[in-house]
């Protein structure tokens, strides 16, 4: 098949929203780590002109990944699966240290981050495993089966130390959900840290009186002829309560302090004026800062290179992992509300892309696509708006980064490649 | 369910983001950010203070440097602590102390180490100062008095309290405003408009270039200069005259309202309230609950105006035609107010009004202020219409002159009364003490001066003013140079003048005339008491005096209250017949009398209430 025409059944709406996305991060890239000593944009001394490059490396992987054949990356799933495993041991003996995480290989011009790939590898081998014949998602042998391939790299990352990465993992059970897990783990999940919330917030007494209010609402308004299961929900009672108490004690005895702190930030649990300005000061003087120069760029913002406090530097990592204050401060709620829009957007083409598929594998990994994807979105926005805790995981597209960007592309475009050979399948 | 899960999480957290978005930009949003915005700095360019000159242009107020030692605790370098406490004259441990404040304070900003070098130490410690790294030195300037009068009515600065940051957001902490005196009244005049630059920091604090390349700097404005009304001489000889003595005085130009002299005794020299000794002074001058230094006499006394108000009852009578200048009244040495006689010092006999006034007969005016009333029904009638004729004089009012603070003095009429007795409970014999300038009456020492003046023009005055030119422009400011009409005619004026003329030929004040000048004035001396372990108790006289001259061309109109120095014409008759020589002649030819005054002090009468002994009053010798 000629490259030309897969560039004709290319889905170019997810292209286009792509570029607009890099596009746009590039520019607040360039902003946040302008100086006015550099204004060219073509010095690739500074890191705007490094991230330069590597969108065009990335444009150039573009190209790559869409000329290889669509049944490349499913034959050679499971290979590519275990080479990522192998570059992340690898870091335990040749790994580069930057700012105390392992997580880089050094060569030279730039550093490569395997778990970046290994993303990848991981969503493909998922696809891979879920979509054999002999596989069935109900029968929990093979559940296990496809934990351990999502949670394989996730510990290899975990001691790096790179938790962000590691939890980005996870996000790969949408998945199994998609494919017939049952529904009720996402329930499961779900109440457990709606308690774990609540327990911090209101501590273990008013979770257990909430819990006796919602039960006896639940049997004032039942139809009389519906039978009490007495037994279960005195079963999810009992455990509700003990988990609440051991909330407590995992949070006062397991956490450290940072973590304590990170959650009570989170939770907006500390009232005290005097420790908050302490929490601010260390802990929590990250997402203040953001959150400040969100705040102040109000509803047009400042205007490009015209944010105060992203020339001041006052939000540390603000081209990496803060890179979304930048927009909050120089382009206002009109900037963060496209840049919102534009992810949900993508997200959603992604979704009706995946659906569309024929092919059980395409499919699959389309949603491990999306799941990765969605939760770097949701998190590294959510941290830098202040409505979840600090994990440290990049904007994709958006935040400065050479693995990073790369990783991403790559990673959407082999969907789009496997897309536009979705109608090949039939013949 | 399981195709849509996916779908509704993203639409979900997109909804979750923007409302966040919007609660943070848009409901949280501040849009007075420059001034809060963390990241930007605003420095301040000020202007030098205007400076202050008298109604010849001559200075009176300047500004002088001052040396800040400052001190960035982070650039510090170990040094030779005993050296430099000797350079700077401080103890060691002060020195120390201050250094470890000024770390808690900031390591990386400036803080004041050593406020207000002198000269002399400042020329010391410049050439060394290099050595000590973290340490420079910062000029400031404060102000500068070219004389040691005028403390009161020249006001001094001070840094702005919470309360003028609340009232006015031009200042910011640390600045300086106008607290008394025109210092206050034409802050803004003197001060400018400071400038501002607004500066990008990073998170160190440190300078990374100017806000949106400065477009919202604004240069500083410069301070104007005032040309005050006051003659620097006459308000300095004034002060000499009123040393060891309480009381103030106010001296008026009667054809412009322009005030000449404005006197307030005790006074202090205005450079204490500068410089390093400055809130030690301040609290000395403040706590003075005795001699009360602060406190312009001038224009917060209200004494009762005592005789010098008689010429304003005859012009009443005389306008409300109860008397003509002939009609004569007989002094009793005294006078009935029912069967009890009240006292007078005239000598007794028959009394028309250019001796009434001459020789300030009680009984006259007494009757003079009765024949008002019997022209009316009702005598409730008749106290509002003398009170009307009173307050044209600017009396029992603001007067409203540019000055910060003041007192409105008092004219009682009918509602004052019926507050005090009830309503048709009182009648003219318990308002009699008025006709002589007792009783209700009281009035400061600038409406004396003002009314003092509306007699010399004969029936109208210019609201009595200090301000006469901005950076060389007269003003015109109507309130100033409209003139103010009494109700009493012109042609009435002339038989109070002349007896007010005959004071000084004949009269209470023969002995202060000054030869070749032709004075019209009158003396008055006042009762007054006070609570002594809550006795009601009678103290000497105040002495008090109004006077205005040339009488047909006045070019002076003044009034002197001297507290507790017995009759019109001992201590308040002297002063003024030396002030008005000393204006219109620019000298002194009768030495002796200036002798007497520069010598003689009332401090043993000021100490009398507090002696806890018995003591006389109105001793005849001095």
């Amino acid at each position: 098949m000629s490259g030309r025409s897969v560039l004709k059944r290319v889905d170019w709406l997810t292209v286009l929203l792509y570029f607009l996305l890099v596009i746009i991060g590039w520019v607040n890239i360039y902003s946040s780590t302008f100086s006015e000593d550099f204004p060219s944009i073509l010095n690739f001394g500074q890191l705007y002109g490094k991230q330069l490059v590597f969108i065009g490396i990335s444009i150039v992987a573009i190209f790559i990944t869409l000329a290889l054949e669509a049944n490349f990356y499913e034959r050679f799933a499971s290979v590519l699966y275990i080479i990522s495993l192998v570059s992340l041991l690898g870091l335990f003996i040749f790994g580069k240290t930057i700012a105390g995480a392992t997580s880089w290989y050094d060569f030279g011009f730039f550093n490569l981050q395997p778990s970046e790939f290994a993303k990848i590898t991981t969503a493909l081998a998922l696809a891979k495993y879920l979509s054999d014949i002999q596989t069935d998602i109900k029968r929990p042998r093979h559940q296990m089966y496809a934990f351990l391939i999502i949670l394989i790299p996730a510990f290899l990352i975990i001691p790096q130390p790179d938790p962000g990465s590691a939890l980005v993992f996870f996000s790969l059970i949408f998945v199994l959900f998609r494919e017939g897990l049952p529904l009720y783990y996402l329930g499961i999940a779900f109440l457990a840290l709606l308690l774990f919330v609540t327990t911090l917030m209101f501590g273990t007494i008013w979770v257990a009186i909430g819990l006796v209010l919602l039960i006896a609402v639940f049997l004032l308004v039942k139809r009389s002829s519906f039978k009490v299961p007495v037994l279960p929900m005195v079963a999810v009672f009992v455990v509700s309560i003990l988990f609440s108490l051991s909330v407590n004690i995992v949070f006062e005895k397991v956490f450290e302090q940072r973590h304590r702190d990170r959650f009570s930030l989170w939770l907006r649990l500390e009232k005290d004026p005097n420790k908050l300005e302490t929490i601010r000061k260390t802990i929590g003087y990250n997402t203040y800062q953001s959150e400040k120069a969100i705040e102040s760029g109000g509803f047009f913002g400042k205007g490009f290179l015209e944010g105060t406090r992203t020339k001041g530097d006052f939000v540390p990592e603000q081209h990496t992992d803060y890179i979304f204050s930048t927009v909050g401060e120089e382009w206002g709620f009109i900037g963060t509300t496209v840049v919102v829009l534009l992810f949900t957007f993508l997200l959603l083409r992604l979704v009706s892309l995946a659906e569309r598929q024929k092919n059980d594998f395409s499919r699959m990994f389309g949603y491990g696509v999306i799941s990765i994807l969605l939760i770097h979105y949701f998190i590294n926005i959510g941290m830098v708006i202040g409505v979840l805790p600090t994990i440290g995981i990049p904007l994709p597209f958006f935040s400065y980064g050479g693995s990073g960007l790369l990783g991403f592309t790559i990673l959407l475009f082999i969907f789009l490649k496997l897309d536009s050979n979705r109608l090949n399948e039939w013949i | 369910m399981k195709k849509i899960l996916l779908s509704s999480i993203i639409i979900i957290i997109g909804i979750t983001f923007i409302g966040r978005l919007s609660y943070l930009q848009i409901f949280s949003f501040s849009p007075n950010q420059v001034l809060e915005d963390t990241a930007i700095k605003a420095i301040y360019d000020y202007p030098e203070r205007g400076y202050i000159y008298d109604r010849k242009g001559r200075l009176l107020v300047a500004n002088q440097p001052a040396y800040d030692v400052m001190v960035i605790p982070r650039e510090v370098k170990p040094l030779d602590t005993l050296e430099f406490c000797q350079l700077l004259s401080i103890e060691k441990e002060k020195f120390v102390e201050k250094l470890r404040k000024a770390r808690v304070y900031s390591p990386r900003l400036p803080s004041v180490l050593v406020p207000q070098l002198s000269k002399e130490d400042y020329a010391r410690l410049q050439e060394k100062m290099r050595k000590y790294e973290g340490f420079y030195i910062q000029k400031r300037s404060l102000r500068y008095y070219n004389t040691t009068s005028g403390a009161n009515v020249l006001g001094y600065i001070s840094e702005v309290n919470e309360t003028d940051l609340l009232k006015n957001p031009y200042y910011v902490q640390g600045e300086l405003t106008g607290r008394t005196g025109i210092e206050k009244e034409y802050e803004e005049i003197l001060r400018g408009r400071k400038g501002v630059k607004f500066i990008q920091k990073d998170r160190f604090n440190r300078d990374i270039g100017p806000y949106k390349n400065g477009i919202l700097d604004t240069l500083p404005e410069q301070g104007k200069e005032l040309y005050v009304t006051l003659d620097k001489a006459l308000q300095e000889y004034g002060e000499k005259l009123m040393t060891g003595k309480r009381g103030g005085i106010v001296a008026l130009e009667p054809s412009t309202g322009e005030i000449l002299a404005l006197i307030s005794g005790p006074t202090y020299d205005p450079s204490l309230l500068v410089g390093r000794e400055r809130s030690k002074n301040y609290s000395k001058l403040h706590y003075d609950t005795i001699s009360k230094p602060t406190w312009d006499r001038a224009i917060l006394a209200e004494p009762s105006p005592g005789s010098p108000f008689k010429t304003l009852n005859a012009l009443v009578a005389l306008q409300e035609g109860a008397i003509k200048p002939e009609t004569t009244i007989r002094c009793y040495n005294g006078f009935y107010v029912g069967n009890t006689l009240r006292g007078c010092h005239c000598g007794g006999g028959i009394r028309n009004m250019n001796i009434g006034i001459y020789k300030s007969c009680n009984a006259y005016f007494a009757g003079t202020f009765r024949k008002i009333y019997d022209k009316y029904e009702t005598t409730d009638e008749g106290m509002d219409v003398w009170s009307a004729h009173m307050k044209s004089f600017g009396l029992g009012n603001f007067l409203g002159y540019d000055l910060p603070t003041g007192r409105p003095g008092r004219i009682p009429d009918k509602a004052y009364y019926d507050r005090f007795y009830g309503d048709n409970r009182w009648s003219s014999s318990y308002i009699i003490s008025n006709s002589i300038g007792q009783g209700e009456v009281a009035a400061t020492p600038i409406q004396l001066a003002n009314m003092t003046a509306a007699i010399a023009n004969r029936g109208h005055y210019f609201t009595p003013h200090i301000l006469k030119k901005i950076d060389g422009i007269p003003i015109s400011i109507p309130e100033f140079t409209k003139p103010k009409h009494t109700t009493i005619d012109k042609k009435h004026f002339d038989p109070v003048i002349r007896g007010m003329s005959d004071v000084y030929t004949k009269g209470t004040a023969k002995w202060l005339q000054i030869p070749g000048i032709e004075i019209a004035g009158k003396t008055g001396t006042v009762e007054n008491y006070t609570r002594i372990d809550s006795v009601k108790t009678q103290l000497t006289d105040h002495s008090l005096f109004v006077a205005f001259a040339p009488v047909d061309n006045p070019k002076i109109a003044l009034a002197v209250f001297i507290e507790h120095g017995y009759y019109g014409s001992r201590y308040a008759g002297h002063i003024a017949s030396l002030l008005i020589e000393k204006y219109l002649k620019g000298h002194i030819t009768r030495t002796d009398l200036e002798k007497r005054m520069l010598d003689k002090t009332l401090e043993h009468e000021y100490a009398k209430p507090y002696s806890g002994e018995e003591f006389k009053i109105n001793e005849y010798v001095w």
